[in-house]
């Protein structure tokens, strides 16, 4: 076993302390040291995007990265984008458009969805896709994912509008 | 799968990387995006006891394009590629190969410095960067030194840089004529079953010059200069592309594997040769 590190990390807007072996992969600290479970655990070789947070602004697989690398990092799961009580319209759009089945792949598509669309808030149907390739759904087809997130984008942008 | 235990390092400047480089020898390793190498310490295909992570290292973030070259920082990711308009100008071909490298999430931590120095023949950027003809600069213990990309290449994961040596940058001289990189794989996220980057320049209504390479056709990239040069002085017409093809398929050696049998990855190499040509010239 090699020594344990001190790691800092703001999860959700919270801060975060704690020792962990290098080797700790940053979906097990969520998981099991912080409880956040949203994110999932799919295929751990960096395929299938359920593992799926934000850290810095970008969309990472936390299968692939240790929880020392995210040292000092800003860390968003599904948790921190909306809960129960204040959905974000992403969350909403997948609901009310079947974007999930199962659920297993939902924290990691909505997650990835909301840099997406921070990048692009007007996507084609060819660029979701393109942005959306490094999550895999088994249930889907995809098709209603797409409405989804076609969806929230349209209701997104008109907030945004009406706002201005 | 959790890889077996290491001791994690970041040190702030390049002094910090080698010493502890030179201290451990083998037994270290750099990180840059950790996309090629966590998978492999996960499946115990790579033993890692010392593991240096480069992300404070600093000065191998920068893009800089001068008249005659660019120059791309080793940590420059996939994703700042893609973004990247003015580079998109003078060297359309990067942007056109990075995106057809993995997925959004791979790319925004995948580095060129790691897609080069991987060494695996299923990278991309290998390839890309021999047609361009760019050279990496490594620096080590005695100082820094230019490796020319099509000299780089020693087997599967065995290259021309020594283990206690840091890549820095990769420079391009900057592309002319069209290009085209053009990659057959079974699925995003996929590597290639074949893929081709071809530069090509165009002078009255003839090919003047080719570069053409080949990606995941063999244990190394493969820099195929009979395949180019089958395309010079032709205007680049049915009998120019086959000649070319065939030219390509004496310098490349496939293998058997899960995406298919070798006369398979020749045909597909073909025809994904034929197909990068005639993108190329269109653009040229
Ligand atoms: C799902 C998936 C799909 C992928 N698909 C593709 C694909 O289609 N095409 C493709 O080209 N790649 C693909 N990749 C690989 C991806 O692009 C990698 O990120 C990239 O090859 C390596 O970059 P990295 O920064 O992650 O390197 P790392 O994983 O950090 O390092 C890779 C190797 O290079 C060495 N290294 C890294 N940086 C340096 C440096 N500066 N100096 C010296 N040595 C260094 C490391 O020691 C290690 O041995 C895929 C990866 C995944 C997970």
């Amino acid at each position: 076993m090699s020594k344990k590190m001190h790691i800092k990390l703001k999860v959700n807007g919270k801060d975060e302390e704690f020792l962990a072996e290098p080797r700790e992969l940053l979906i097990y600290t969520l998981r099991e040291r912080l409880n956040i479970t949203g994110p999932h655990i799919g295929c751990e070789t960096s395929h299938c995007g359920a593992c799926t947070v934000t850290i810095n602004g970008k969309s990472v697989k936390s299968c692939t990265m240790f929880a020392a690398q995210a040292d000092g990092a800003e860390v968003t799961t599904i948790e921190g984008i909306g809960g129960p009580d204040d959905l974000h319209p992403l969350q909403t759009a997948f609901k009310e458009h079947h974007g999930l089945q199962c659920g297993y792949c939902t924290p990691g598509m909505i997650t990835r969805a909301t840099k997406l669309l921070e990048e692009n808030p007007n996507p084609t149907e060819e660029e979701i896709r393109f942005g959306m390739a490094g999550n895999i759904c088994r249930c889907t087809g995809y098709q209603n994912i797409i409405k989804s997130i076609q969806a929230a984008a349209a209701e997104m942008n008109a907030a945004k509008e009406a706002a201005e | 799968m959790i890889p077996a235990a290491f001791e994690y390092y970041r040190p702030k400047d390049m002094a910090g990387v080698l010493s502890i480089l030179e201290e451990h020898g083998d037994d270290a390793r750099v990180m840059a995006g950790g996309h090629s190498l966590i998978p492999m310490m996960k499946l115990r295909m790579a033993d890692v006891p010392h593991l240096i992570d480069l992300q404070d290292v600093g000065g191998m973030s920068d893009i800089e394009i001068g008249s005659d070259s660019l120059r791309i920082g080793a940590m420059v990711t996939q994703s700042q590629i893609i973004e990247h308009a003015e580079l998109a100008q003078v060297a359309p071909i990067l942007r056109e190969a990075a995106l057809q490298i993995a997925d959004p999430q791979v790319r925004y931590m995948g580095t060129v410095g790691g897609n080069v120095a991987n060494g695996d023949p299923g990278n991309d950027m290998p390839g890309l960067m021999q047609c361009l003809d760019a050279s990496f600069t490594v620096v080590g213990p005695d100082g820094e030194r230019d490796i020319a990309a099509r000299d780089f290449y020693e087997a599967a994961y065995m290259t021309a840089r020594e283990d206690e040596e840091v890549l820095t940058a990769v420079t391009v001289p900057l592309p002319k004529g069209g290009y085209a990189y053009e990659k057959q794989k079974r699925k995003i996220g996929d590597y290639a079953t074949a893929a081709a980057a071809v530069q090509i320049v165009k002078e009255g209504g003839a090919c003047a010059s080719a570069s053409i390479a080949m990606t995941n056709l063999s244990d190394t990239p493969v820099y195929s200069e009979a395949a180019g040069a089958a395309l010079v002085g032709t205007s680049v017409d049915d009998a120019a592309l086959k000649a070319a093809v065939s030219a390509m398929l004496e310098d490349i050696d496939p293998a058997d594997d899960n995406r298919g049998p070798v006369a398979f990855k020749n045909h597909v190499a073909g025809v994904i040769l034929r197909r990068a040509i005639e993108r190329a010239w269109s653009r040229a």
